[in-house]
């Protein structure tokens, strides 16, 4: 289970580092490479993410990708076949990260259950709310993954309760209002935040949105349980190719 | 009409968790307004004082006779201030923003009427502005971009994806996302998730109301058809939704582009090629792939551009209530030089396609037949792309010298 891999993985290690694709972009060949870079830097957990036309919680640079993704071929069945060849080989959990549509044009069961069938160990849908989601929660739950949850600094402490309820494996706590790529103020108020989402989940925490260097993850280091690394991944690689990731990432923390 | 916003198996409210409370706040404001008897009359006050309401309903002689079947009454939308049924939402949605306490207010625009008419309102409330319109639609319809920025809007050219509508859409929900503590969001079709499709109908359902005491007044009988076009649904919902429990027969008429058999149209329920998806916050029918990647639609009108509809209509077009076609670029050319020429009334091409239907079922309707064409909005925005329809000569050698007056 994602959530006791986690625990144990917290005894050896102050924080943990996820990071994230966009499969496909810039290459199959390439997400293959890049991923083998991250699990060789020590990269706890990697987040799939399978691309779609209309992202729209993502901003400028994820966008892209999922655009030129798709525009160089990538099918849903090649994303799902990419998962299978993945978690054969390394030993790290992975996540899907996608919209609804996906899941939903698939086949909402037969996408989980290919899903969990191909090794990978939990979801983030983030147009999905609880309220629409009985099917893939009934779903998730027959075939034993993780559907992570996701709270933000808008959210009220008792929504925060109510996701919980429904979060398995961590719950994916955005750091600011926003759409992915842009920076965060890294200050007490994110301090303050994080500790109101301890308070609501017994699950690890993991925090995304504008992490990207060395100082934010030893700022969260203590009080999340996992750092996530998602745009800065591909500036780096778009900006300094698959030879920068081993570095970049053994210098986080 | 359930609480989660659900029509049939369409609709809902697919967002990210970091709207949640903004749209429960959203939802609350307006089921507090719709309950409250002085907000209906408050919109009507406004919608008399500062645009047209109640506009015309225009008996077309000449088409009547042209045509020789049912009678023909065209309602009037386009003379609205800003010259679209747009207006009707704005301004409705501009009061929730007053009573909301928020400064900024966002829109996507595909013909950019939307613009033009959310700018109008942000002027005359003194909200700030910002519009998104995709690249293509920029070019399509400088014209209202031009009146947007007198107005003092931002206008933001979206230049990712298809750079239509759909994108224009996703770009305001990403400004949204990041600013809803002081800015609206104001969606400008029937579309998008639970509660701008009720909210929208809401607002443009003055135009139904109007018909129906218009049409009683003028021949002592309800309509027998109601035409309209559908982009997002706005207008469609607007004219429809007042006579869904009497005998009227409802009619939307979608972007056949270049016809259904060439795959470049905006037709989701009229063609065989929408199915239903989940994007852009709701589930409906949508322009997709087998994998649930959205197609590039087409037609010459850019406020039927859109890859997606209204669930309420798709909802109907299930149960048999509306039924819906689709009419060609070029049908909608000539619909539209026939009206101009017979009646005196320019139709924006949207509204044009409504009128292609109605031309098409007119002959071999009764005499005593009434249908009712909404003419949602006013061509002359269009003037550029049906000049080049028109191929016309003396138009074409204007645009050349005051280019020339330019590089002077």
């Amino acid at each position: 289970m994602l959530k006791s891999y986690i625990e144990q993985r917290l005894r050896d290690k102050n924080i943990l580092l996820m990071t994230h694709i966009v499969i496909g972009y810039p290459s199959f060949d390439a997400s293959y490479k890049i991923i083998e870079a991250m699990v060789t830097a020590g990269v706890d957990l990697i987040e799939l993410q399978i691309p779609f036309s209309e992202p729209i919680a993502d901003g400028p640079v994820i966008l892209r990708a999922n655009q030129e993704s798709l525009a160089a071929g990538t099918r849903v069945a090649d994303c799902i076949a990419f998962a299978g060849k993945v978690t054969r080989t390394f030993d790290v959990p992975f996540l899907f990260m996608t919209y609804y549509n996906i899941l939903f044009k698939y086949g909402v069961d037969r996408f989980v259950a290919d899903s969990a069938d191909r090794g990978i160990q939990g979801m983030i849908v983030p147009d999905l709310p609880p309220e629409e989601g009985s099917e893939y929660l009934t779903a998730m739950n027959r075939h034993s993954l993780s559907p992570v949850y996701i709270y933000t600094p808008m959210t009220s402490d008792t929504r925060m309760k109510k996701l919980a309820e429904y979060g398995r494996g961590f719950m994916y706590c955005v750091a600011r209002k926003g759409v992915t790529g842009k920076d965060t103020d890294f200050s007490d108020t994110l301090d303050q935040y994080l500790a109101r989402c301890r308070k609501a989940s017994d699950l690890p925490l993991a925090l995304g949105f504008g992490v990207k260097n060395r100082d934010d993850i030893s700022f969260l280091t203590g009080k999340a349980d996992i750092a996530v690394i998602g745009t800065e991944m591909i500036r780096l690689i778009d900006n300094s190719g698959v030879d920068a990731i081993i570095p970049f990432i053994r210098e986080l923390r | 009409m359930n609480d989660r916003g659900y029509y049939g198996r369409f609709g809902g409210a697919y967002i990210p968790e970091i709207l949640y409370a903004t749209i429960e706040e959203l939802t609350a404001v307006f089921e507090a307004c719709r309950n409250d008897p002085a907000f209906w009359e408050e919109y009507k006050n406004i919608m008399s004082t500062y645009s047209c309401r109640p506009t015309p309903l225009t008996f077309a002689e000449n088409l009547t006779a042209h045509f020789g079947g049912a009678r023909i009454y065209i309602k009037r939308e386009d003379l609205n201030h800003t010259g679209a049924h747009k207006a009707n939402n704005v301004m409705g949605q501009g009061l929730l923003v007053k009573r909301m306490g928020k400064t900024r207010v966002i829109a996507e625009t595909g013909a950019g009427q939307h613009g033009v008419a959310t700018a109008t309102m942000a002027a005359r409330f003194g909200f700030d502005c910002t519009i998104y319109m995709g690249e293509v639609d920029v070019v399509r319809q400088r014209p209202n971009v031009f009146w947007m920025e007198r107005l003092g809007a931002e206008v933001i050219p979206v230049r990712v994806g298809t750079r239509i509508l759909k994108d224009a859409i996703n770009e305001a929900f990403r400004d949204w996302v990041s600013n809803m503590d002081d800015t609206h969001y104001v969606l400008g079709t029937a579309c998008g998730p639970h509660p701008f499709p009720e909210m929208v109908t809401y607002f443009q359902s003055i135009i139904g109301e109007e018909i129906k005491m218009q049409a009683m007044a003028a021949e002592g009988k309800l309509p027998n058809r109601i035409y309209a076009c559908v982009g997002g649904g706005s207008n469609a919902m607007g004219a429809f939704h007042a006579f869904l429990d009497n005998p009227v027969d409802l009619i939307g008429v979608e972007a056949g582009g270049r016809g259904l058999e060439s795959g470049r149209h905006a037709s989701r329920l009229a063609s065989k090629d929408g199915n239903i998806g989940v994007a852009q916050g709701y589930k409906t029918f949508f322009l997709q792939n087998s994998d649930g990647q959205m197609k590039e639609t087409h037609s010459v009108a850019a406020g039927l551009d859109y890859v997606g509809v209204s669930p309420i209509l798709s909802d109907l077009k299930e149960r048999g209530r509306v039924r819906f076609e689709a009419a060609t670029d070029k049908e909608v050319i000539d619909a539209m030089s026939l009206t101009i020429r017979k009646e005196g009334v320019i139709p924006a091409l949207e509204s044009a396609h409504a009128f292609v239907q109605a031309f098409k079922d007119a002959p071999a309707l009764p005499k005593d037949d009434i249908i009712v064409i909404n003419q949602s909005g006013r061509g002359d925005k269009d003037i550029f792309t049906i000049a080049d329809a028109f191929d016309d000569p003396s138009w074409k050698a204007f645009i050349k010298t005051k280019a020339e007056e330019y590089n002077a």
